[in-house]
């Protein structure tokens, strides 16, 4: 089974109903689209993300009302370095979407999405301890894996798989 | 292991309040969690789980292992169903290869996630009504047990940590009798589970324990991300493996358990009932197990058979060189999710074009579905986070990785 090259312009993928859905609300929130591997993903602007998943939630014929994860990936020493990733899963439709939010690797922040999924605080948490990346308005934001005096964020590239001796 | 100093806000003339440490050490907390409860008499006013105590750092060490090396990994995430954690894995990478398992591997593949279903199953019932109090049902379900992680043990080799499943295929083939022995083992099965539930259900000390304890509604669990019977039992029907069939799941019929109370009953309902279809499943595998190859025929991802490799000179290169330099894997990214035991299992799975992955992250359910416990817990009494636990069958070492 030879892979389908990956699909990036916007006009071809403007079917998929998240990407009509986030397109339609602000073009500008939209900074790209992939569909590779049968996994349609969306890079929503580093301002927007609240807004665009409060949408995606309360999208009348294709709700996302199920936030699978979120999690992050570092692409140390280019920039922007971090790359925040949110799976949704519309359980009426049977569908998934990944959102991408691209952070720079200087005091990394962005809004949380706890008020609009409350089982997103952990995960944000978690996000915080091993990344280092900070969610504004998160109710508790504090390390949750990790011990409360530890230092550096062991999930980062340029933190050694040893850890510092 | 964040918060160990709690800092709880009392609002002034409640200071009729204390804080109760629970854990890590509690029995019931089924490995090490610690529960921060704050409570007024007996009832609980508020609950703060505490995890950590078992980060191993498992997706870190996962990026500097070549992919193939990463299969036992994943056995130790979630020690009570590792053939679903070795299936996740491998069909996220499968995934990011484009390759294709023969059906064979498929269908065993399925058969063993089933039986491994039932194992998880099982430790959950017996120290679930150990938890409340039922002392004998905990031997029942571990006789069971033993007799599939002698199945495991005959198929891999290991009783727990199988590693069984691999980039491409199984290990090898089943031994020779392997099916006949799984055949017993799901016609004496069903009524085993007739057994424990002789034992529970209709037990009025059972039922006045879980029935109407610790409730979540289906709103509730969504928002907070529940997955699994912990969704189920509050009415929302939702199954990958039905909805969204991974593996050749498609192929199968059964009916998924659906309850709408949302309380600890229901859960324990649910997943009684998910035992009798996993076995159901397991007898339709067996029945039209396919035959042919349990490897994908990919000569550069697959190791070759010890013959081949001794008498072939291509076999032998293949294999000297995916031990030593592992395979190459190409650029991308893959989120794959299978209905585990205890809820949706994630495997996010990022290449760089090299032979390690450049990031593994596991979407746990366990710790998604910890996030209820307050909601199902707060203003209710003391003796009721025991049972809300079990019923939500935690795995730390699923929630820590």
């Amino acid at each position: 089974m030879a892979l389908a090259p990956a699909v990036t312009d916007i006009e071809q993928l403007k079917g998929h109903p998240a990407v009509a859905r986030v397109a339609g609300w602000n073009p500008r929130a939209v900074e790209g689209v992939k569909f590779d591997r049968d996994e349609m993903t969306i890079y929503v602007e580093r301002s927007a993300i609240r807004q665009a998943s409060a949408l995606l939630r309360d999208d009348p014929t294709c709700p996302f009302n199920y936030l699978s994860d979120i999690t992050c990936v570092d692409w140390h020493p280019s920039e922007p370095r971090f790359e925040v990733i949110y799976h949704l899963l519309s359980i009426p439709n049977k569908e998934r979407v990944r959102l991408k939010v691209k952070l720079s690797g200087e005091t990394p922040a962005l809004d949380s999405i706890t008020s609009v999924w409350p089982g997103a605080n952990y995960f944000e948490r978690e996000i915080f301890d091993l990344f280092g990346i900070r969610f504004n308005g998160h109710p508790y934001l504090r390390r949750i894996l990790m011990p409360e005096n530890w230092e550096g964020h062991p999930l980062r590239k340029d933190y050694p798989v040893e850890g510092y001796r | 292991m964040a918060h160990l100093t709690p800092t709880p806000a009392l609002e002034p003339g409640q200071d009729k309040t204390m804080i109760l440490n629970m854990g890590p050490q509690h029995p019931s907390t089924h490995g090490v969690l610690r529960l921060l409860l704050e409570i007024d008499g007996e009832t609980v006013v508020r609950m703060m789980p505490d995890i950590g105590f078992l980060h191993t750092g498992i997706e870190k060490t996962c990026e500097a292992k070549f992919y193939h090396q990463v299969v036992p990994l994943t056995d130790r995430i979630d020690y009570l169903c590792p053939m679903t954690n070795n299936l996740c894995y491998a069909l996220a990478v499968e995934k990011l290869l484009g390759l294709e398992i023969p059906p064979k591997a498929q269908w065993l593949r399925v058969m063993l996630n089933e039986l491994t279903r039932i194992n998880s199953h099982l430790v959950w019932l017996g120290t679930h009504a150990m938890d409340i109090g039922a002392m004998t049902v905990f031997l029942y379900c571990f006789r069971e047990r033993e007799d599939v992680l002698r199945l495991f043990e005959a198929v891999s080799g290991q009783r727990m940590m199988t590693s069984y499943f691999r980039i491409g295929g199984v290990a090898l083939e089943p031994p020779l009798d392997f099916f006949d022995r799984v055949r017993k083992f799901a016609d004496a099965f069903p009524s085993k589970v007739d057994e424990y539930e002789g034992l529970l259900t209709g037990n009025p000390i059972w039922v006045m324990r879980t029935k109407g304890v610790a409730t979540i509604s289906a709103e509730d669990a969504l928002a907070l991300g529940a997955s699994g019977p912990t969704l189920r039992g509050s009415g929302v029907d939702f199954d990958l493996r039905r909805d969204m069939p991974y593996s050749g799941y498609e192929n199968f019929k059964f009916k998924v358990p659906v309850r709408q109370d949302g309380d600890v009953f229901a859960r324990y309902m649910c997943r009684v009932a998910e035992l009798r279809e996993s076995i159901g499943i397991v007898k339709q595998a067996l029945d039209g197990m396919p035959s042919g190859p349990v490897k994908a025929n990919a000569p550069k991802v697959v190791l070759p058979d010890r013959e081949k490799m001794k008498t072939e000179m291509e076999a032998l290169i293949y294999h000297f060189k995916i031990v030593t330099e592992g395979f190459a894997v190409p650029e991308g990214e893959v989120y794959q999710a299978v209905e585990s035991p205890r809820g949706e299992m994630g495997y996010y799975v990022v290449s760089d074009g090299s032979a390690k992955p450049y990031r593994v992250h596991m979407r746990s359910a366990c710790l998604a579905n910890m996030q209820t416990l307050p909601k199902m817990c707060e203003g209710r009494l003391l003796a009721d986070v025991v049972a809300a636990i079990g019923s939500i069958d935690i795995v730390l070492g699923e929630i820590d990785r």
